[in-house]
């Protein structure tokens, strides 16, 4: 009856087209564990949890519970199972409301009437009880990734689900949120709940996990104690090299102004407020600025105003000299390069192949287009080939593997490849290490600090401290749709930071908020 | 063996293999109908409806027959096309017949009232399918009106204004326009000697040939050009279409005026060869912009295999007309064809069901082949990577 394992995966071997992505895999879970699952982009990670709660099915190995051999055909398996899942990629109904996605396969009815008055008191109660703040009533498509990640949450803790399987749960949460998700994995571990964990931040895992277990290439390379693990160790055992976790640069060069933002303010969608208000920056040549703030301060609808999204509700944007306020993106995207937020909704067409979606910005200029309208094939899947060697960007089948069957980190890779590679002056980076492993974190660093030094103006939106700290030469403060602060990184620390970020201080426009209170 | 399996993993071999089980599915069905109908002739009437014209009687009567079909098939294989490049821009034109009917209206127009030649009535009824599809298209693009909605609309608003408009230039002594053999040759389609192979049947007209260029034309479109690669990218994504610059809203409209004018071709290419005249008291939205569906579907939603698809469908209705009507009540041909024009809708369901069938037998397969590799292993280590 007490087998110590909860879980144990045994010799679990899952191929895909072109590639094996768990070769011969064995894990074992603790009862009572917090199991983190370290691994690089593509390395299998998300396959074998997949196959855990039955998305997939492996070619080899048995999977036991409880040291019993169980079959696990579908989710609904799992579920019965008593296995939940946070997916990487949430898996949500955009245009219901999150109380409805949360119960959405759980209801319970009355006279074949929803019941959703005991659903939402034990949504709030458990949303109260984890500090997993939401509103149940709003629609997923109008509420940021990180809401929707506490809606994926959740969503599992609504079942009572005993295993928990999170894949990548903090790569959108503000360190804030991860606090608090720490604290809520380690009173589930507590209660006496099994954690597999996937994360690819190594103090995450020092901070909450047990144990740790490493994947390469689809290969088991091993598991070890946390405790007497350094961070060191295991992005060793991880990428099979020395990792340099600390950027190295140069003061920045910067020359002229290369983007001008004057009093830009931009509607919300959300709420009848303006979600950016009489935003004002200027971005020069060779230096790289950082928006920094808590997810949800408008940093979303400021890149979306800026890259032309959104309209502006007033104010003004000079790319290069040029008046943008109301231009195309097509005209934007000339001189400005932007790697956006969300890679599903923007970032890729999912259904095309890599080659395609390597092209997305650029498939109608004479490179890839011959003047008749035609594709020139050839150049398509030479130039893709030409990126994915360059950038490292891993998949099955090279340049005609489907976006959708890449792993999260390559396909943020591919995305990076195609902006970075595309001719501009400017470069908006938002969040452009989300999801990516400590290597590959380590390589886009270096190519954020590569474009400054080749003289392009780098515009960073970033929530990771460690990021917003180290890569930026400039830093602004945004609160509310407001730029509150200017600090200089290397002579703030952390700790002022977020004093800026929770809007308790503030050395930017701050006349100009007295004045308008005082009105 | 290995040949086999890539062979049957292939999507193309997959979407014949799944069109074909479909055929089969459906017509086993159409036969027990008819048995339980009527059990005698039950035999008889399915291969009446397989064999269609092949059950003439003489080689003259067969290629007549055969031209009929095909003269038939044009049209519905132009529907079939509207419906199949709207599908992969992610829209679903249900609003074919509509445009449909706008061609007919105004090719019949231009050439009975206007006495135009077939070229100009050919492209009036272009431009005529194009506006009802950027209707629909504007709807949805500017108002977020689901193009399924306002396409089924427009097919009864357009069938009233088309029998409204036509009765001007109709018979006086029947609800059919005119005859245009008799009030303006000019605008029926050149049969450029086609005629001489289908025992001068003179509905066999040009409008076949161009319909299947249309078909190469339209997997040009969407495989090889800039064009085809910003549509379908609006298909699958518009916020990413969006996002890289492409004009998502234009795209949408752009590609309902595409389809419409396909569908407008369409009716010009059934009309303008006097095979039939257009009836003005007609209270149903023609059945040619819906079989065009099952069309696209059959066809595996490939521009290609709609064209081989469409003649299948317009052959069994027409073999089912020809079904013995002493023994079978007169409505049974047009039941048994849509019992199968039906399951051809499913041809999607059976593509499913067997890559799900695939990918159990491979997971067994592979399973029983991996435990001698590990077998050998265990003695030999490392039995190879295969
Ligand atoms: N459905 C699929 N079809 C084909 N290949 C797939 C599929 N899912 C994953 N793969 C491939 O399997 C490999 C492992 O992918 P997986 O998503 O498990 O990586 P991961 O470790 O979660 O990486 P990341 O940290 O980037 O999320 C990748 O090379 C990926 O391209
Ligand atoms: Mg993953």
């Amino acid at each position: 009856m007490d087998a110590p394992y909860a879980i144990e995966m045994v010799n679990i071997t899952k191929r895909f087209p072109g590639i094996i992505a768990n070769d011969n895999i064995t894990l074992q879970l603790r009862r009572g564990e917090i199991h983190a699952l370290l691994g690089e982009n593509g390395a299998g990670k998300s396959t074998l949890m997949s196959v855990l709660f039955g998305l997939y099915q492996a070619e080899e190995g048995v999977i036991k519970k409880d040291g019993k051999e169980v079959k696990i055909n579908d989710p609904n398996d799992a579920n019965d199972l008593g296995i939940g899942m946070v997916h990487q990629h949430f898996k949500l109904v955009q245009c219901f409301t999150v109380l409805e996605n949360i119960i959405l396969g759980v209801e319970s009815t009355k006279g074949g009437l929803l019941q959703m008055d005991e659903a939402r008191e034990k949504v709030l109660a458990l949303s109260d009880k984890y500090g997993l703040q939401v509103d149940p009533d709003a629609k997923i498509e109008d509420i940021t990734v990180g809401m929707q990640q506490r809606t994926e949450i959740l969503k599992m803790l609504y079942r009572d689900n005993e295993i928990l399987i999170f894949d990548e749960p903090t790569a959108v949460l503000t360190p804030q949120e991860i606090e608090e998700l720490m604290e809520i994995m380690r009173n589930l571990r507590a209660e006496g709940k099994s954690i597999l964990f996937i994360t690819h931040k190594l103090n995450e895992i020092k901070a909450v996990a047990d144990r740790v277990s490493v994947l390469r290439r689809g290969k088991y390379i091993g598991t070890v104690d946390v405790a007497d693990t350094s961070k060191e160790e295991m992005s060793r055992m991880m990428v099979g090299r020395d990792v340099n976790m600390v950027v190295e640069k140069e003061p920045a060069k910067t020359g002229d102004t290369i983007l001008k933002i004057e009093d830009m303010t931009v509607a919300s969608k959300v709420h009848s407020n303006n979600a950016v208000k009489d935003v004002s920056l200027e971005v020069k040549e060779g230096e790289i600025v950082c928006i920094a703030g808590i997810d949800g301060n408008g940093q979303t609808e400021f890149v979306y105003g800026l890259t032309g999204m959104e309209p502006l509700v007033s104010g003004k944007i000079t790319l290069c000299g040029k008046d943008i306020s109301n231009a195309s993106i097509r005209s934007r995207s000339k001189e400005m390069s932007h790697i956006p937020e969300d890679r599903h909704k923007h970032g890729l067409v999912l259904d095309y192949p890599l080659e395609y979606n390597m092209i997305l910005q650029r498939y109608y200029q004479p490179q890839f287009t011959s003047g008749a309208g035609f594709l020139k094939r050839k150049e398509i899947r030479e130039y893709s080939e030409k990126l994915e060697a360059e950038y490292d960007v891993r998949s099955g089948q090279g340049p005609v593997t489907i976006a959708r069957s890449m792993s999260g980190g390559n396909q943020q890779k591919a995305i990076i490849a195609r902006e970075v590679d595309k001719d501009h002056k400017l470069l908006v980076a938002v969040q452009p290490t989300r999801g990516l492993d400590v290597g590959a974190i380590e390589g886009v660093h270096k190519q954020l600090i590569a474009e400054r030094d080749n003289g392009r103006a780098v515009l960073l939106v970033s929530l990771e401290l460690e990021e917003v700290m180290n890569v930026p030469d400039r830093i602004l403060v945004m609160y509310e749709g407001e730029i509150v602060g200017e600090l200089d990184p290397k002579k703030t620390t952390v700790e002022e930071l977020g004093l800026y970020m929770a809007g308790a201080k503030r050395n930017v426009g701050a006349e100009k908020a007295e004045r308008k209170e005082e009105a | 063996m290995e040949e086999k399996k890539s062979l049957i993993k292939n999507p193309s071999f997959q979407a014949i293999l799944t069109s074909v089980v479909c055929i089969i599915l459906g017509l086993l069905i159409g036969y027990i109908v008819l048995l339980i109908i009527n059990p005698v002739g039950a035999g008889e009437a399915i291969k009446t409806i397989i064999l269609n014209f092949l059950t003439r009687a003489s080689s003259m009567a067969r290629a007549k027959a055969l031209g009929n079909t095909l003269a038939k098939t044009a049209p519905l294989l132009m529907c079939a096309l509207s419906i199949c490049f709207c599908y992969k821009v992610g829209l679903f034109n249900i609003g074919a017949p509509g445009q449909y009917e706008a061609g007919a209206c105004i090719g019949l127009y231009a050439a009975l009232a206007w006495n135009c030649n077939w070229i100009v009535c050919l492209l009036l009824a272009a431009v005529a399918g194009a506006l009802v599809g950027s209707i629909s298209g504007f709807l949805k693009a500017y108002r977020n009106v689901n193009e399924v909605i306002s396409g089924i609309m427009l097919n009864w608003i357009i069938l009233y204004l088309t029998n409204m408009i036509l009765t001007r230039v109709k018979d006086p002594t029947s609800p059919y326009t005119m005859k245009l053999s008799s009030k303006n040759s000019g605008a029926l389609i050149p049969s450029a000697g086609l005629e001489a192979l289908f025992a001068h049947n003179k509905t066999v007209t040009l409008a076949i040939p161009l319909s299947i260029l249309f078909a190469v034309l339209i997997w040009v479109i969407l495989n090889k050009t800039k064009f085809g690669y910003e549509l379908k990218a609006t298909g699958f994504n518009k916020e990413a279409a969006k996002y890289a610059g492409m004009k998502e809203k234009q795209n949408i409209i752009v590609t309902l005026a595409i389809g419409g004018a396909l569908a407008g071709v369409g009716a010009a290419f059934l009309f303008l060869t006097g095979y039939q005249e257009w009836s003005t008291t007609q209270s149903s939205v023609p059945v040619m912009g819906f079989n065009g569906i099952a069309a696209t579907f059959l066809g595996g939603l490939h521009p290609i295999g709609t064209i081989f698809a469409s003649f299948f469908i317009q052959s069994i209705t027409d073999g089912g007309a020809l079904i013995d009507k002493s023994v079978y009540p007169s409505q049974i041909s047009e039941l048994i064809s849509s019992i199968i024009i039906y399951l051809c809708g499913f041809v999607l369901f059976f593509k499913y069901a067997l890559n799900n069938w695939i990918r159990k037998k491979e997971t067994r397969e592979i399973s029983k082949v991996d435990g001698k590799v590990i077998d050998t292993a265990a003695a030999g280590k490392e039995g190879g990577d295969k």
